[in-house]
């Protein structure tokens, strides 16, 4: 007899951790998923691209429907869980009904911030968080609306970009004096704007919303400066916070995320998190690649293995056709790393390496970053790269040729 | 008048650089350019043409050129027109004679000047101001060849040609990188040796390119030649190879040079020790030599630039005399000229030792002459020879000087010395082809534009005493005019213009046939009055001809000798005992290194034409001083690093080459970089100024030196459009490009200096920059239109390799992307090959591509000729292909 173990969140850790579940243990468990969204879990990661029109949503689903059955996986979409209780191991839905689960795994994810400003309950207002948000966004693009999009990190950028790609005359308004100023240092930053400003979105600076306006609909925002900028449609796209609520409310330990060990548990045993609503060592990643490799921790863990998680190097990568952004590791080379750059300011090419002792510590790169994972690979291996040092930030093949 | 149709096919010319004036074919594009290929029907090269040769037609645009006279105004030139140049001339030559008499002005020419030139300007001053002071830099190339010559035959005469290197079973180069300096003769050489079995002996301080093809090398200690050749006579008298019928009936003075060899090198243990050889060498060449009469010994600047050149020319003259091999096919001793018109230089009597046309200074040539020319004035002495000429220039004696295509300042012995007497001129007045060089920038009053090569039109003569036309196949540009017809221009303005009515070179050459040939009753070996009374016609299509060739012949003569019939009054040729050898200058603790210097395959003197080509930059793009590893780990040299060689008499900065190919305690800079190509490398101005007692020739190959590491913080090179020259690259070099100009620089600026420099260059918009600061690295480029505009590198390393792939980009048209990301990487594009240096300059091929050839089965010279074409043009890059071949087998031994 199989044990029962219950997913909340039909996300793409979810689906992860049962895609290295059935690897491992097919069969031990009887896995039930429970997700909000009434649809197939899909990679969110690409919802850009469908708001740009360059997929469809059918296209992002991330296994078809029988790749679930066929992993006996019972799938309960469109089913918001209400309440964990931890002492009956029963999982409580919104409809009433009731999961019982021997293993427990959190994988509720984050939501898009909705800053506290007034106006922000006013209809054109919204996030760009899933896919109903992209439904409404494609519709308010497509009526050739004036959109605000606030806030310059990647999910705006990406919001602002899929936006303009539809239609829609698009401002960018971010507080910083720099766009995805936490994953791009200052050059980077400079010649991605640069580069979004090419594709028709105004992007400003030092922009630092502060009221919405509008009557029942939207009208403008306006700014801490006295500016005000018209506008049909705003989108929140200024950060996210871990879905957590539902586990702290059932008396499991959380801070800013559900909080983990090295091996996804939290402090109840059989209760594990994983994805944005977790916090390992204090970090709550906003990215799909610790998920996924919290996933394969957790899947061996739940299979009787050992393994451990300590951590991601993450990297940031910025899904904007004609416009590669990435970054990764320690890559404003703050103690004492050395730093190569490269930039070429025709070709709108901009590429940074962090070293230390002969290894690679961290790497921005704009304009071309099909060097990405092989310095994501050397900055977690840490390999020695002092025989490349001087051809390194021109590629793999140009190393590979001189080693050779 | 100018009877260029640029029209016309292909012209017949020679080419300008070494002596063994070979024939070119040139066919004028028609927008001032022109392809060139080798004249199959000249008989020194057979259609055949050496790098410098192959990419004339890469220096001959018009960037740099004087184009009208100039005149100083303060510290500046100002234009001025031809009327006011020339009078300024003739009144300033008046006033110096007036003020202070005709031995107060001299002429300095130059062995690129055509034989009509030099014959003008030589009757101008000799015959009618009466000066004896012209000289020539022949001066610093030939004249011990003479000075030997007339003391043995009793005149300058080459007793064989050409011929006798195809024919001849053993050829002994001295003193002589033939394989990089006269490369088309050496590649006559080196069939003689594969199709005839002919035995090569190279005797060299230098493990040159030429050694590198010998049977034998000699690595003789500079200054042991003589010794070498007094052992060598020694020996040919105890074995019996002398000839004694030639000696009793066609010599003088053997017993006496015989005893004197005895005294200097008894044996081979002595000869050998003399020279600084394994006594098993000098048996072996000994042996060699006794037993094949067909011997030629062919010599080069190792023997004539020394002080004691004229014994070492006669040491050698001696073997052949006592053999008797002299004048026979394929046995003489050879003189390899090193510039296109030496020889006509000496022809006309260009020298201060010669009065004109193999006439000197006795009662009776000095009376033949001046009635010759009608010249009442005539100088009746000898003159003062380079070195003099310019120490009299600095005591204030010569107070008018008129230099003639060539760069003293650059060029002589303690050139720093030279060019400060240049200053001290009343009156200096240049004629040259270009606006800029260190002569002219030493304070040049008036500056005269001459035509130059491919332009002007006249005769020149080669090693083996064969006269070829130059002929012009492009315009004359801007105001530029033919020497000899400036010279007449002032001497009409002196009041000499009788004797200056020519109006063509024709006119000019009949003149000088005419005097060859006056009186000449046989005494004078050099009679070419079969040519006095040419047609224009005919001179126009003279086809080469060795002199002499006398009134009525139809032919000149190959051989002397043979039979005796020397030129001195008893037809005898004379043996003259040598000194004892020794170089004139001691080392010492400060000073323990001997400085050769000479030149290099892809450069010619001082770089004013080669210097335009971007091919022939590639070879050996910055000046440098070659060092025994050994010696260079004692002084703390690095191969790629940087030294200070300092001699007694000045100092230069100089990029360090390691190389076993060099002596212990000896070191070789190449003389070719002067200020206007580099920051600190007049080699000239390190030589110390002893001559020879007899030639006047200064010692330029065994200076006393001393050389110690310099270390800059970083090295580099810029390659742009415009020519810039950044203030703080301390050490810099020139390097031709196509459609730009490079610079190798050695520099203590920090990066932000860099920085800042390229950033006040302007627009940034097309800009790209690379920087590890750490590693003190700084690269960056400009782009315009999807061409490099500029590209900056510097860094710790030796920039050497990234140069080379930066200025193949640099001379692209555009670029694709990926070649502009490859850019500042220092490296190929992916997929293209990497050059290296290039090895084969005719054809363009680097180092890397024949590497590879050799990886993929070249096994032979051949092979990789068939792959990459290199080495089957000229032939001078054949040792180094070879040199490719023999490491690569070595390393797949190991």
């Amino acid at each position: 007899m199989s044990e029962p173990l219950v997913i909340i969140g039909n996300g793409m850790a979810a689906a992860r951790l049962v895609e290295e579940l059935a690897k491992r243990a097919l069969g031990r468990y009887a896995i039930a998923v429970i997700g909000e969204e009434p649809r197939l879990a899909y990679n969110r990661v690409l919802l850009s691209s469908v708001l740009a029109g360059e997929s469809e949503m059918a296209d992002i689903e991330l296994k078809p429907a029988d790749w679930w059955r066929d992993r006996g996986v019972t799938l309960l979409y469109g089913r918001k869980a209400r309440s964990v209780d931890l002492a009956e191991k029963r999982v409580t839905l919104e409809s009433g009904e009731s999961v019982f689960y021997s293993k427990l795994v959190f994988a509720t994810g984050s939501r898009a911030l909705r800053l506290p400003l007034p106006g922000a309950e006013l209809r054109g207002v919204c996030v760009f968080r899933d896919g109903a948000d992209v439904d409404m966004l494609k519709r308010m693009a497509a009526q050739r609306e004036r959109i605000v999009v606030i806030g310059g990190g990647l999910l705006g950028l990406e919001a602002a970009y899929g936006l303009g790609k539809c239609g829609a005359k698009v401002t960018l308004v971010h507080v910083a004096d720099r766009l995805m100023e936490r994953q791009l240092d200052a050059p980077a930053a400079a010649l991605l704007k640069q580069l979004i400003e090419s594709k028709g979105i105004e992007t400003l600076l030092e922009a630092n919303t502060i009221r919405i306006l509008g009557d029942g609909d939207v009208r403008g925002v306006e700014l801490a400066d006295g500016r005000r900028i018209a506008a049909e449609g705003v989108v929140f796209a200024a950060g996210i916070a871990p879905n957590s609520e539902l586990a702290r409310d059932a008396g499991i330990e959380t801070q800013r995320g559900i909080v983990v060990d090295d091996q996804m548990t939290t402090n109840i045993d059989d209760v594990f998190a994983l994805g944005e609503c977790a916090q390992h060592r204090g970090v709550c990643y906003g990215l799909v690649e610790p998920a996924y490799e919290q996933a394969r921790v957790l899947a061996a863990r739940l299979s009787g293995e050992g393994d451990v998680y300590e951590g991601s190097v993450v990297s940031t990568n910025l899904k904007v056709s004609g416009v590669s952004v990435f970054s990764a590791g320690d890559f404003l080379g703050r103690d004492g790393g050395e730093t190569i750059s490269w930039r070429d300011q025709g070709l709108g090419l901009y590429k940074k390496l962090v070293i230390e002792s002969g290894r690679l510590r961290g790497a921005v790169l704009v304009g071309d970053a099909s060097a990405a994972l092989w310095y994501l690979e050397l900055i977690r291996s840490r390999a020695d790269i002092s025989q490349w040092r001087d051809a390194l930030i021109f590629g793999r093949a140009l190393c590979e040729r001189k080693a050779a | 008048m100018q009877r260029f149709d640029p029209r016309s096919a292909a012209v017949a010319t020679t080419c300008p650089y070494c002596g063994v004036g070979c024939g070119v074919l040139a066919t004028p594009d028609g927008s001032g350019g022109a392809t060139i290929a080798g004249d199959p029907r000249h008989p020194a090269n057979f259609g055949r043409l050496c790098s410098k040769g192959s990419a004339l037609n890469e220096t001959l645009s018009l960037e740099g050129r004087l184009l009208h006279p100039m005149l100083r105004d303060g510290a500046q030139l100002r234009r001025a027109s031809w009327d006011e140049a020339l009078s300024e001339v003739a009144k300033g030559f008046r006033r110096v004679i007036d003020a202070h008499g005709p031995q107060a002005v001299a002429f300095y020419l130059s062995g690129q000047l055509l034989t009509e030139d030099y014959y003008a300007a030589n009757k101008l001053l000799k015959g009618f101001i009466g000066s004896p002071n012209v000289d020539t830099n022949s001066r610093l190339c030939m004249a011990s060849t003479v000075a030997g010559h007339k003391r043995a035959f009793g005149a300058d005469v080459v007793p064989g040609c050409y011929e006798d290197l195809d024919l001849a079973d053993l050829i002994v180069l001295v003193g002589s990188n033939a394989a990089w300096c006269h490369p088309i003769l050496f590649q006559r050489i080196l069939r003689n040796k594969q199709e005839r079995g002919a035995k090569l002996v190279v005797i060299d301080p230098r493990r040159t390119a030429t050694a590198e093809e010998a049977d034998l090398f000699l690595p003789i200690a500079p200054g042991g030649d003589v010794a070498l050749f007094c052992g060598l006579l020694v020996h040919l008298v105890a074995n019996g190879a002398v000839r004694d019928d030639y000696v009793m009936r066609h010599t003088e003075g053997f017993a006496q040079t015989l005893a004197a060899a005895r005294a200097i090198a008894p044996t081979i243990a002595a000869t050998a020790a003399a020279a600084g050889l394994r006594e098993v060498d000098v048996a072996a060449f000994f042996e060699l030599f006794a037993a094949t009469p067909k011997t030629v010994t062919a010599f080069s600047q190792g023997v004539n630039q020394s002080a004691q050149g004229t014994d070492k020319v006669d040491a050698i003259v001696h073997c052949h005399l006592a053999t008797g091999r002299i004048g026979e096919p394929g046995a003489a001793p050879f003189s390899l000229t090193g510039q296109p018109n030496a020889m006509g230089g000496r022809e006309v009597g260009g020298l201060a030792n010669q009065l004109a046309a193999h006439m000197g200074f006795s009662e009776a040539e000095v009376d033949r002459v001046r009635r010759f020319w009608n010249a009442p004035r005539i100088a009746t002495r000898e003159g003062l020879k380079a070195v003099q000429m310019f120490e009299a220039i600095g005591r204030g004696e010569i107070k008018a000087l008129w230099v003639m295509g060539t760069n003293p300042a650059v060029s002589l012995p303690q050139a720093d010395e030279a060019r400060a007497a240049l200053s001290r001129l009343d009156l200096f007045v240049v004629s040259d082809n270009v606006l800029s060089n260190d002569t002219i920038n030493a304070g040049a009053h008036v500056l005269l534009p001459a035509q130059a090569w491919g332009e002007k039109s006249g005769t020149v003569t080669n090693s083996e005493r064969r006269i070829s036309r130059q002929r012009a196949f492009l315009p004359s540009p801007g105001e530029a005019e033919p020497d000899w017809r400036i010279v007449g221009e002032v001497a009409a303005r002196m009041g000499f213009g009788e004797a200056f009515r020519f109006r063509s070179a024709a006119d000019v050459f009949r003149e000088h046939a005419a005097l060859s040939a006056f009186e000449n009753d046989g005494a004078r070996s050099f009679d070419i009055g079969g040519l006095a009374e040419l047609s224009g016609e005919a001179y126009d299509a003279l086809r080469p001809t060795f002199w002499p060739i006398r009134a009525g012949e139809t032919k000149g003569r190959e051989r002397f000798f043979a039979e005796g019939s020397f030129f001195t009054a008893d037809g005898k040729a004379r043996f003259v005992a040598p000194e004892r050898p020794a170089l004139k200058a001691a080392t010492s603790a400060a000073f323990p290194f001997r400085l050769n210097t000479g030149r290099i395959r892809d450069q010619w003197h001082t770089m004013t034409r080669t210097g335009k080509s971007p091919r022939l930059a590639r070879h050996l793009p910055s000046p440098f001083v070659e060092i025994h590893p050994a010696d260079a780990a004692a002084a703390g040299l690095v191969d790629g690093g940087f030294a200070r060689v300092s001699t007694r008499h000045g100092e230069c900065l100089l990029a360090v080459a390691v190389t076993e190919r060099q002596r212990r305690g000896e070191l070789f800079a190449p003389i070719h970089w002067s200020d206007e190509t580099a920051s600190l490398a007049r080699v000239g101005a390190l030589v110390a100024a002893v001559t020879d007692p007899h030639s006047g020739q200064p010692e330029a190959k065994a200076t006393p030196a001393r050389i110690d590491a310099v270390s800059f913080k970083s090295h580099g090179f810029l390659l742009s459009r415009a020519a810039l020259r950044p203030p703080f690259a301390e050490l810099a070099t020139k390097v031709a490009l196509a459609h730009g100009h490079g610079l190798l620089f050695a520099s203590n600026a920090g990066l932000e200096l860099w920085r800042d420099y390229v950033a006040a260059l302007g627009d940034r918009a097309d800009a790209a920059d690379y920087f590890d600061e750490a590693r003190g690295v700084y690269r960056a480029a400009r782009f315009a239109e999807q061409r490099v505009d500029l590209c900056l590198f510097v860094g710790r390393q030796d920039a050497r390799a990234a140069f080379d792939q930066a200025t193949a980009l640099f001379e692209k048209e555009w670029l694709t992307i990926e070649e502009r990301k490859a850019l500042l990487s220092g490296r190929a594009a992916d997929g293209a090959e990497e050059d290296g240096a290039i090895v084969c300059a005719c054809f363009g091929v680097g180092a890397k591509a024949i590497d590879k050839a050799i990886a993929n089965g070249a096994r032979s010279v051949a092979e990789i000729g068939a792959r990459l074409r290199a080495g089957t043009n000229c032939g001078s890059c054949i040792p180094e292909l070879k040199r490719a071949i023999a490491a690569a087998r070595a390393c797949c031994e190991e």
